[in-house]
């Protein structure tokens, strides 16, 4: 460790965050919401839509909600129905009961050995085709047409990229369902849907086989059906997921209490698949200044792991996130991202965190914004980051053109060939490790005001990312339930019993 | 004096005055070999660059080249035809100015609703304008003691923004709109702006029976205000103090 941070601070920063994390966690356990429901139905293989594109997980858990409440969870009462299509349910009991139990653990069961199938698909496949060094390389597709994304991922697999991300439509965050199929009309990006999952991955392994080295494929679990995601994601053998315990509330306005209770069940189902979730901390950084809130990016990495670890997630799944976003006119811009930098890689050494470019200060100047590009990129391996998103020196002017992109490969490619293993040279002085010594006290003090304020209070207060969410407002609460004393989730029931 | 010298031809300057040298760069869906060079060398000749040169060509992947090419520019420019543009039409004024002036003149605080509206999630632009934080060095809106700010965040829709304006009674609604893809940002623009035509169908113009309709984003520059029914247009590195000013400029009158 190059910082010398103090043990008993890191210690401290940790049991914070803990105390913070603690009564939203107990929160989460005890209530459900209708995505957590739908997840468990097609968990338990339930598909399709109906004739106006209304998924069948949506009619029914809606229609279980009106006839008999959702407090008892969707599995008991869709399982005890003869036949769901005609969307009459009850609440079974005694022998009716059992039955229904019996049958909703057997179909949750088969969905989760799936899950378990993928995993197992691709630990096979790292060890055939081989997995890349460190830093991963991340680049994004979104040209809102899967069969267009296909040869754009493809190509940007053999031009270097270990990661593809797909991003998504913009308005997708605010849909309270997951639309069916492949789909060739996007707005900013391509949506999500298991089957645009499926065609995409089996057009990764298509490419990894022929570049002999396994490309990992992403996606975002967020927004109001991020449990459902997760799971589509699991079944289909995503790799990595961005799943950010606070990103919905604060970028999306969606409900605090919606997004932990979504949050908790979502990250269940990534540590039984295998999925590395990346986090959202950079985003702070484009609304806040880099260097004022770089302890609100800290503070929200500790919460971040604090809620991954409670759901099972293990530290090589936590990618969390920060950003190379200080404005280059300030004097010792580039020793203050190496210090923030040195400070996340040694807080969690055994995390894949992944590490934004810069977007904030890039101006239009194409030429300045290349060179800070590579600046970020001698940051990443300077400080042993672990998946580095690719900046390109067209950001904020158009969506990446072939050349920006080929450019940008050209310029990591350069820094890791040049300078790959410079960590291993780099011993920071004095100025470097007063100023992570500094954020880390400051993230301290903030993480205490939280844990006695309650996060909720804090993310009502502006605390992260200087937008107000109270906990009753944002869209999504009217989908949150308290469970009741007989709730039953097959799902839950294998995720937390597996050791 | 005669038209001749009035003129004043300008030709782009490499090291030399006169040389006229540009440099461009650009991709052609073709594999990569000489033949790619001539292509490039044939589309630089049309775009005005003789003699041009290619100093630089990649493939990129088997069906692509990227070229970087060099040459002299053949067109001029005239300097005397090019009409100085219009500056700012409003004074910009210091926060306390600004304060002062709707203080004495309005008698009241002067109310604002901003959102990104549609399904653009980008709250970067409106949150610089509106959060203290601000922008540039300079505070948000919300910093300013005279102006009361609800700033409803992303993805509102457009009748949940025209029934905010009017339970707060607004005096001016800030619309952000930074995604651009099928031209997002001038269709849920002009939406905006005719629902609140619709809203305030007595209305004269802004400020004067309806709130003041003020777009911001990075690509409005081919676009009027009247093209999108709204009031004004901010475009890239606009700071809150421009908007201040302008507010106080449309609204508080002398």
């Amino acid at each position: 460790m190059k910082l010398g941070l103090d043990p008993a601070v890191v210690r401290r920063a940790r049991d914070l965050a803990a105390r913070a994390a603690e009564p939203v966690i107990e929160m989460a356990r005890t209530h459900t919401t209708v995505s957590v429901e739908r997840a468990v139905l097609r968990l338990a293989g339930v598909t399709g839509a109906d004739a106006d594109g209304i998924p069948w997980v949506n009619r029914i858990v809606d229609a279980v909600r009106d006839q008999v409440g959702l407090e008892h969870g969707v599995a008991l009462p869709f399982f005890a129905a003869g036949n769901w299509r005609s969307m009459r349910f009850g609440l079974p009991t005694g022998a009716e009961r059992d039955r229904a139990l019996a049958r909703a653990r057997e179909a949750v069961g088969a969905g989760v050995a799936r899950i378990d199938r993928n995993r197992a698909d691709r630990d096979r496949l790292l060890a055939r085709h081989g997995d890349p060094d460190k830093p991963w390389i991340y680049l994004i597709v979104a040209t809102g047409d899967i069969h267009e994304d296909i040869p754009q991922a493809q190509a940007a697999a053999r031009e270097g990229a270990d990661v593809i991300a797909v991003i998504r439509s913009t308005g997708q965050s605010l849909l309270d369902y997951v639309p069916e199929g492949a789909t060739r009309q996007g707005y900013a990006g391509t949506y999500a849907t298991q089957e645009n999952f499926r065609l995409m991955r089996a057009a990764l392994d298509e490419v990894s086989a022929e570049l002999g080295r396994y490309v990992r494929l992403t996606n975002y679990a967020s927004g109001l059906c991020m449990p459902e995601i997760a799971t589509l994601a699991g079944l289909e053998r995503l790799d990595m997921m961005l799943n950010d315990c606070m990103y919905g509330i604060i970028f999306r306005d969606i409900n605090p209490r919606r997004t932990f209770v979504d949050q908790r069940f979502s990250r269940q189902i990534h540590a039984r698949a295998g999925i590395v979730i990346n986090t959202g901390e950079d985003n702070y950084l484009t609304t806040a200044d880099a260097i004022d809130a770089a302890h609100t990016v800290v503070a929200s990495q500790l919460l971040n792991e604090r809620f991954g670890h409670e759901a099972g997630l293990a530290d090589g799944q936590l990618g969390l996130g920060h950003a190379f976003e200080i404005n280059p006119q300030i004097p010792d811009s580039f020793r203050l991202e190496l210090a923030h930098a040195q400070l996340v890689r040694e807080l969690f050494p055994d995390a894949p965190l992944k590490y934004m470019p810069p977007t904030k200060h890039m101006t239009g100047n194409i030429f300045a914004g290349y060179l800070l590009d590579a600046f970020f990129n001698l940051a990443g391996v300077m400080t042993g980051q672990s998946i580095i998103l690719i900046g390109m020196m067209t950001e904020g002017i158009h969506t990446p053109w072939l050349s920006d992109r080929d450019l940008a490969l050209e310029n990591v490619r350069y820094v890791r060939r040049a300078a790959g293993d410079l960590s291993e040279d780099f011993t920071p002085g004095p100025f470097i490790r007063e100023r992570a010594a500094r954020v880390l006290s400051e993230t301290v003090d903030l993480l205490h005001r939280v844990a006695d304020d309650g996060l909720l209070d804090a993310i009502a207060d502006g605390v992260f990312g200087v937008t107000r969410r109270p906990a009753d407002g944002g869209r999504g609460l009217d989908g949150v339930v308290e469970k009741a004393g007989d709730y039953v989730n097959p799902a839950t029931e294998i995720l937390e019993a597996a050791p | 004096m005669t038209v001749e010298t009035m003129k004043q031809i300008i030709r782009p300057y490499g090291d030399t005055t006169g040389d006229a040298m540009i440099q461009v760069s650009f991709t052609l869906p073709v594999p990569h070999g000489p033949r790619a060079e001539l292509a490039a060398l044939r589309l630089a000749g049309k775009m005005g660059l003789d003699p041009a040169s290619v100093v630089h060509s990649k493939a990129m992947g088997p069906d692509f080249t990227f070229f970087i090419v060099y040459g002299k520019a053949t067109h001029l420019i005239d300097y005397a035809g090019i009409e100085v543009p219009e500056g700012r039409e409003f004074e910009l004024l210091t926060p306390a100015q600004v304060n002062g002036a709707i203080k004495a003149r309005l008698g009241r605080r002067l109310v604002v609703v901003g959102a990104c509206i549609g399904t653009d999630a980008h709250t970067v632009g409106i949150d610089a304008i509106l959060n203290v934080k601000g922008f540039a060095g300079e505070k948000g809106l919300e910093y300013y003691r005279e102006i009361e700010v609800h700033n409803l965040g992303a993805q509102v829709a457009v009748g949940d923004l025209v029934a905010r304006a009017k339970a707060v009674n607004a005096d001016a609604v800030l619309v952000s709109q930074v995604v651009t893809q099928k031209s997002a940002h001038i269709h849920n623009t002009k939406q905006m702006a005719a629902a609140f035509t619709e809203a305030y169908p007595t209305s004269l113009t802004g400020g004067l029976g309806r709130p003041l309709l003020i777009v911001g984003g990075p690509r409005f520059d081919t676009v009027t205000p009247s093209d999108l029914g709204v009031d004004r247009i901010f475009g890239r590195g606009t700071t809150p103090g421009e908007v201040a000013s302008y507010l106080v400029h449309a609204l508080v009158r002398e």
